[in-house]
């Protein structure tokens, strides 16, 4: 029987942590499966492959590229655009790429502030009487070195490029890996644009009890409380994202008794994230009077950060004055 | 002389008391800032977050919400169920800059034409030493 054709696959890290890639690495004897069924073109976390090479391939040539990280500088904008013109199929894999991720909550600031903080005001920095920034180009005795340019904001991969699929997660589940690498071998996928994930919130897959009962005289931290481990997180003061979140990570965190931190992005019919886990932490408080909601709301350390944790960058507002 | 700046002010008003007392207003001639938008709501307990936040990102200066007094609203909870969210929304939108007096709740029932008057003027007055928000330019910086 003539074999088939491999495919030729890329994967890429922009703004990202290392996790994403680890993710994939990850899924055990899988991982042989991607191997036998595709030649890998790119992977500077494991191959040692350089960019010329990417840009020495025919447009199209890549079957499937798999990007995780956020864009938020120079080089990361160019990697996005030249993979997108290599590739047939584009995914945005985690949800740095997805959402913005963590990295996105950077747009809570800017840059200027942000480069203030690291290279002038934090306490490990020695500024020897004036900051150094780091500066796109310098010239140093050797000729000049060229470094990326940080941007002004953090972006989503689908801001600045066009993607065929979304594989969510922080890191996505190896299920949904398999899930999204058979579609892909087997050529059955979906319509474009799809999230590859459950189309209904997390709580809809949740086995914990949910009372609709509204007494949550403060909010908890995961380590403040002993929660109970039948009951509803949210019911019990834990801020569970799950009203607000996309199911299909097989509750992983509600497993673990940790509360849903909203890693899947926001469920279908979720406008803004940030928006729907405010109607929904807010209803399950007892608060009568205004300084009841007030005194309540105060146990909540970081209500921005924590609404937009993943996701800031493809929110309603999408960045801080 | 520059021209002072008219903010634009989104007023979601509950259909059984709010609207109608802003009627009010308008019908007795009770004089208040032309600066408001006014949606009809079925009740305050309605006005969704999201509708909040999008009136920011869509261009709004501040966004004012008015139900029924506690007590009095049409479907029993609606207005306490508002108030629950009000320091959570405020929260929020100190976490991106947004001033807490661009965003009010007020009680109006439908006879209090003259106290809508007050919470507009009031609250437009205030919106204006702000300055305007400029949302939509905002977020052009991130798409
Ligand atoms: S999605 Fe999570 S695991 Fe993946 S790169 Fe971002 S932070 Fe790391
Ligand atoms: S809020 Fe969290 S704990 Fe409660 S049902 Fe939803 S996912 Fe489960
Ligand atoms: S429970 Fe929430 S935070 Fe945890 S993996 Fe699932 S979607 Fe992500
Ligand atoms: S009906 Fe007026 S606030 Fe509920």
């Amino acid at each position: 029987m003539a074999e088939k054709k491999k495919l030729n696959l890329a994967i890429y890290w922009a703004g990202a942590c290392g996790g994403c890639d680890v993710s994939i690495l990850d899924t055990d004897e899988k991982i042989l499966d991607i191997a036998a069924a595709a030649d890998i073109k790119f992977w500077p976390i494991a191959m040692d492959y350089k960019v010329s090479d990417v840009e020495a391939l025919k447009d199209n040539e890549l079957d499937v590229t798999l990007f995780n990280g956020a864009v938020r500088n120079s080089e990361q904008l160019h990697l996005a655009q030249l993979l997108r013109k290599k590739s047939k199929i584009l995914i945005s894999y985690g949800s740095c790429a997805y959402l913005g991720g963590i990295p996105g909550l950077a747009n809570f600031s800017n840059k200027e502030a942000i480069l203030e903080r690291v290279y002038k005001t934090s306490e490990s920095v020695e500024t020897n009487g004036g900051a150094v920034y780091p500066s796109p180009k310098s010239k140093v005795p050797e000729g000049e070195v060229e470094i990326p340019e940080l941007h002004d904001y953090v972006k989503a991969l689908h801001q600045v490029v066009d993607v065929d699929y979304f594989l969510p997660g922080c890191p996505p589940t190896t299920d949904l890996i398999n899930l999204a690498v058979n579609a892909i071998i087997t050529g059955k996928l979906p319509p474009k644009g799809a999230v590859i994930a459950a189309d209904k919130n997390l709580c809809d897959s949740c086995k914990r009890k949910k009372t609709e009962e509204k007494s949550v005289k403060r909010f908890y931290r995961p380590h403040e409380i002993i929660p109970d481990n039948e009951r509803c997180l949210l019911e019990q003061g834990i801020l569970c994202m799950g009203p607000a979140t996309r199911g299909g990570c097989g509750a992983r965190c509600i497993e673990a008794n940790m509360p849903c931190r909203g890693c899947f992005g926001p469920a279908p019919g979720v406008e803004d994230m940030g928006a729907k886990m405010l109607a929904a932490a807010a209803s399950v408080i007892d608060a009568r009077t205004p300084e009841e909601a007030a005194s309540i709301t105060a146990t909540l350390p970081d209500v921005a950060g924590t609404f937009y944790r993943f996701n800031l960058p493809v929110s309603l507002l999408r960045r801080a004055k | 002389m520059a021209e002072e700046f008219e903010p634009r002010i989104v007023a979601f008003l509950c259909r059984w008391c709010s609207y109608t007392g802003a009627d009010l207003a308008g019908t007795s001639r009770i004089k208040y800032p032309a600066n408001v938008v006014p949606i009809k709501v079925m009740c305050s307990g309605r006005v969704d977050p999201t509708f909040i936040l999008k009136s920011f990102a869509d261009g709004a200066d501040g966004v004012l919400v008015c139900g029924c007094h506690p007590g009095d609203c049409h479907y029993n909870e609606g207005n306490y169920n508002m108030q629950k969210r009000v320091p959570m929304i405020k929260d929020m939108l100190k976490g991106f800059g947004i001033e807490g007096e661009r965003f009010r709740l007020d009680w109006v029932s439908a006879a209090e034409g003259d106290k809508f008057a007050e919470v507009v003027t009031e609250m437009t007055d205030e919106v204006r030493k702000l300055g305007p928000l400029n949302w939509k330019e905002i977020k052009e910086a991130v798409k």
